[in-house]
């Protein structure tokens, strides 16, 4: 398949960057900041974007959706990073309906998909038993009660935990940390019993939460697929949050490199510009070449999510690694060819740096991608 | 054209039934791959067999017009015949600046008179082409060549010397970037001439490099006669030649590190020197350095398969084969500093029959080459920085 757009998600790409241009620029984060705005995110923004159909771009036709893909979705993603603006996307769109599109009941597919293609249910996905990323640690542990099960135990760093209405939590009914046999995944009203979220606020201004699970109990009805067999649907659930991740910071970069250039062009020191000095020329060019290296590994994986191809799982990895190191690259280059003025807070290229760190963290670093990459090429 | 599926399985059979055995295993040698030309010293009549049947049907430049002796085929079949190719690990029956570089140029600005001539022959492997453009004080700096070019009535006349000109020794006719206009400002007064270099005025002086080898030369041209036919394009016009074939070596010699699909992988040499420990290569930042490698590797292929589909659908930015060479040089060159790591001592043996009389460490010496011939690393950025960052233009 010729690694382009066709011309459905070239549209979708320049409308995702028209909207969020306008509507959402990095501007509008720094306002939710300033603000200390409760949610962390617009409400009235996120009616917006359903309306469009963006809640609904993986979801099928069938449940309410515009089953536009991954690549769809990646192009919106992409500009996302551009404009660094805060939404339910990944958290709900992403994670969310990947999860319930994978292995969900067609009960659970029919109650949830529709409503949130609406916009009208936000979701989550709850991961990490600790700081740095590891689907087999749990974190939290699911005994049987009655007819259903009982929960406890905490998850690190959830994405919009505190403004989710459902989570959905992988928590280990057999085994210890580390196996990947034995856990289970569930979907959780956020607002049930013995659930105790915590909003952290984080370096880059995006939504994040811890969340405590005190002998919550929860139906049979909530478990979400196969019980014991949840690592692999997790994984795949993470593999495309990967490549959304990956899309995100490629746009990140992207602009990163196209303001630190047009400022290159604009700043003068000793009577002539700074973009005449090839030292710095040679820093920005060797930043474009990487950034068009990473733009492929992106495109590669969202093709692959869209064709169902059996080495998405590398993909993703190799995608989330290469990216990562790149957007490291761009929002360091980026601050330091600013000079002092890239120091400030005024200056937006600091807000990028700071996203690039924290979508880099979430769902696996560059490092936990590497290893993972090189275990699956049997290594 | 056949629709790709059967095309796929035409091939597919037609490879099964034509591509001798021993055309089937990686390329060690610089010998293993065929140049062609009429020095050439075939390694085995497979080797010749499989040169002839693959040019008969133009397969050795699937894409050229079938007019002239090529394929005819067009990007998606190309794109099939090379995966079919790879699939039996199947060696390139010709590789040269023929197909690489000239070939091109000709098709797209030769005459007529000069594609009959000059195009089926390169097709064949008849004819070993060779480079003439850098000289001792114009490298980087191309543009300032001195080689003299006089119109005298019925032919022209060379005069210069050139320099790094690979296999100018083995090589049967050159195409030389030569001065015609001494009098303009650099750029505006070049041409491109071809001429055959077996002839009396030029001599050809092997020179060694670091790699042990000598495959490039001095090429010193004393009244060396060019025909007139032989001038390609318009006179004083062979900057933008020069600049089209440019972009061809670099994608060439950008894509060389890709090598056999059937070679030897970075983690099988790994495993079967180090060995692993819980199902993971022992040697921890080894297994990190060559994951990093073969990530940046996959990447760079994708985006060579990219930027091919984007300039075909007519997206895409110029000078993107400047990315493509600088990236994939570089690339190349980390792959063998890695397997002199993985190698361990026995990758720096010079001589001796059970080390192959030092071939590792002479293919590694050589990729050092790879960033400075076809234009070095340091211009490439600087290509990237003009062209397409806009980078230091005054305002
Ligand atoms: C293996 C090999 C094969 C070759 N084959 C051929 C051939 O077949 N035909 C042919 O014509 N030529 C050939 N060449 C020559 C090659 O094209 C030149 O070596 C190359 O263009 C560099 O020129 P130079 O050697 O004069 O180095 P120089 O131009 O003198 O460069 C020296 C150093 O200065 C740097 N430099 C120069 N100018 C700048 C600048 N403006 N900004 C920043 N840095 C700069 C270079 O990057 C390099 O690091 C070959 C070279 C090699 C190594």
């Amino acid at each position: 398949m010729a690694l382009v757009l066709n011309e459905e998600q070239g549209m979708l790409k320049e409308s995702a960057k028209g909207f969020l241009q306008e509507n959402a620029p990095v501007g509008a984060l720094r306002t939710l900041r300033d603000e200390r705005d409760e949610e962390g995110f617009s409400r009235d923004l996120w009616r917006q974007m359903a309306a469009m159909g963006w809640a609904g771009i993986l979801i099928d036709e069938a449940h309410g959706g515009l089953a536009f893909g991954h690549v769809g979705m990646g192009q919106v993603m992409e500009e996302n990073g551009r404009t660094l603006t805060a939404s339910p996307l990944l958290s709900t769109a992403i994670l969310g309906v990947s999860a319930i599109s994978i292995a969900g009941s067609a009960d659970q597919k029919s109650e949830l998909l529709p409503v949130i293609a609406e916009g009208k249910l936000l979701m989550t996905l709850a991961v990490d038993g600790g700081s740095r990323h590891n689907p087999l640690n749990v974190g939290v542990t699911a005994t049987a009660s009655g007819s259903g099960f009982s929960l406890s135990g905490e998850k690190q760093f959830v994405i919009d935990g505190h403004v989710a209405d459902k989570i959905i939590v992988s928590a280990r009914t057999s085994g210890s940390e580390g196996d990947s046999d034995g856990i289970t995944l569930f979907v959780v009203d956020a607002d049930a019993q013995g659930v105790e979220i915590d909003r952290i606020i984080m370096a880059d201004s995006i939504n994040s939460s811890m969340v405590r699970f005190v002998d919550v109990a929860v139906g049979a009805d909530s478990v979400l697929g196969e019980p014991g067999k949840g690592a692999a649907v997790l994984q795949q659930v993470l593999d495309i949050g990967n490549a959304h991740l990956s899309a995100e910071l490629v746009g990140l970069s992207l602009e990163v490199l196209e303001r630190t250039v047009a400022y290159m062009n604009e700043r003068k020191q000793y009577g002539v510009l700074i973009g005449s000095y090839q030292g710095l020329q040679h820093r920005a060019a060797h930043l474009f070449s990487e950034i068009e290296l990473a733009k492929s590994v992106v495109i590669k994986v969202l093709q692959a999510l869209d064709e169902g191809d059996d080495d998405v799982s590398m993909l993703a990895s190799l995608a989330k690694a290469k990216v990562s190191e790149v957007a490291t690259l761009a929002t360091n280059e980026g601050v330091q060819l600013h000079g002092g003025i890239g120091m400030t807070d005024e200056l937006e290229i600091g807000f990028f740096m700071k996203r690039a760190r924290v979508a880099e963290q979430l769902l696996g670093d560059q490092r936990f991608h590497i290893s993972r990459f090189a275990a699956l090429n049997g290594y | 054209m056949a629709d790709l599926e059967t095309f796929r399985t035409e091939t597919r059979a037609w490879l099964e039934a034509n591509c001798p055995q021993s055309q089937r295993t990686p390329s060690e040698e610089f010998e293993d791959i065929c140049w062609g030309g009429t020095k050439w010293r075939f390694v085995n009549e497979e080797q010749r067999t499989w040169l002839e049947v693959m040019a008969e049907r133009g397969w050795t430049a699937p894409d050229w017009p079938a007019e002239y002796g090529g394929g005819g085929l067009d990007r998606e079949h190309t794109k099939v015949l090379r995966q079919e190719m790879a699939r039996i690990g199947a060696r390139q029956p010709l590789f040269s600046m023929g197909l690489s570089m000239i070939g091109p140029a000709l098709l797209k600005y030769g005459t007529e008179a000069q594609k009959q001539q000059h195009i089926p022959n390169i097709i064949a492997g008849k004819i070993w082409w060779c480079q003439g453009y850098s000289e001792p004080n114009f490298g980087s700096d191309l543009a300032g060549l001195q080689t003299r070019c006089e119109d005298k009535g019925d032919h022209y006349l060379v005069n210069g010397q050139k320099v790094w000109t690979s296999y100018a020794n083995m090589a049967d006719w050159m195409f030389c970037l030569v001065r015609t206009d001494p009098d303009a400002v650099k750029h505006a007064g070049i041409s491109l001439v071809l001429f055959d270099v077996n002839q009396p005025g030029v001599t050809i002086k092997p020179i060694r490099l670091i790699s042990g080898k000598s495959p490039f030369c001095e090429t010193f041209l004393d009244d060396v006669i060019v025909e007139k036919g032989q001038l390609v394009g318009e006179i004083n016009k062979g900057w933008e030649l020069a600049s089209y074939l440019l972009t061809h070596e670099r994608e060439m010699i950008g894509s060389m590190g890709q090598g056999n699909t059937h070679e030897k992988s970075l983690p099988e040499h790994a495993i079967e020197q180090v060995g692993l420990s819980n199902g993971i290569l022992a040697d921890s930042k080894l297994r990190t350095d060559i994951a990093c490698w073969e990530i940046d590797n996959m990447a760079y292929q994708f985006t060579a398969e990219r930027i091919g589909d984007e300039a075909k659908s007519g997206q895409g930015v110029g000078a993107a084969s400047s990315m493509l060479k600088y990236a994939g040089t570089e690339l190349n060159k980390r792959r063998h500093e890695l397997n002199l790591g993985i190698q361990g001592t026995q990758a720096l043996v010079w001589e001796g029959e059970a080390y192959k009389d030092g071939l590792v460490a002479s293919q590694w010496l050589r990729t050092k080459g790879n960033s400075i011939e076809g234009g070095t690393s340091e211009i490439q950025l600087n290509i990237i920085s003009k062209r397409i960052l806009g980078l230091g233009a005054s305002k």
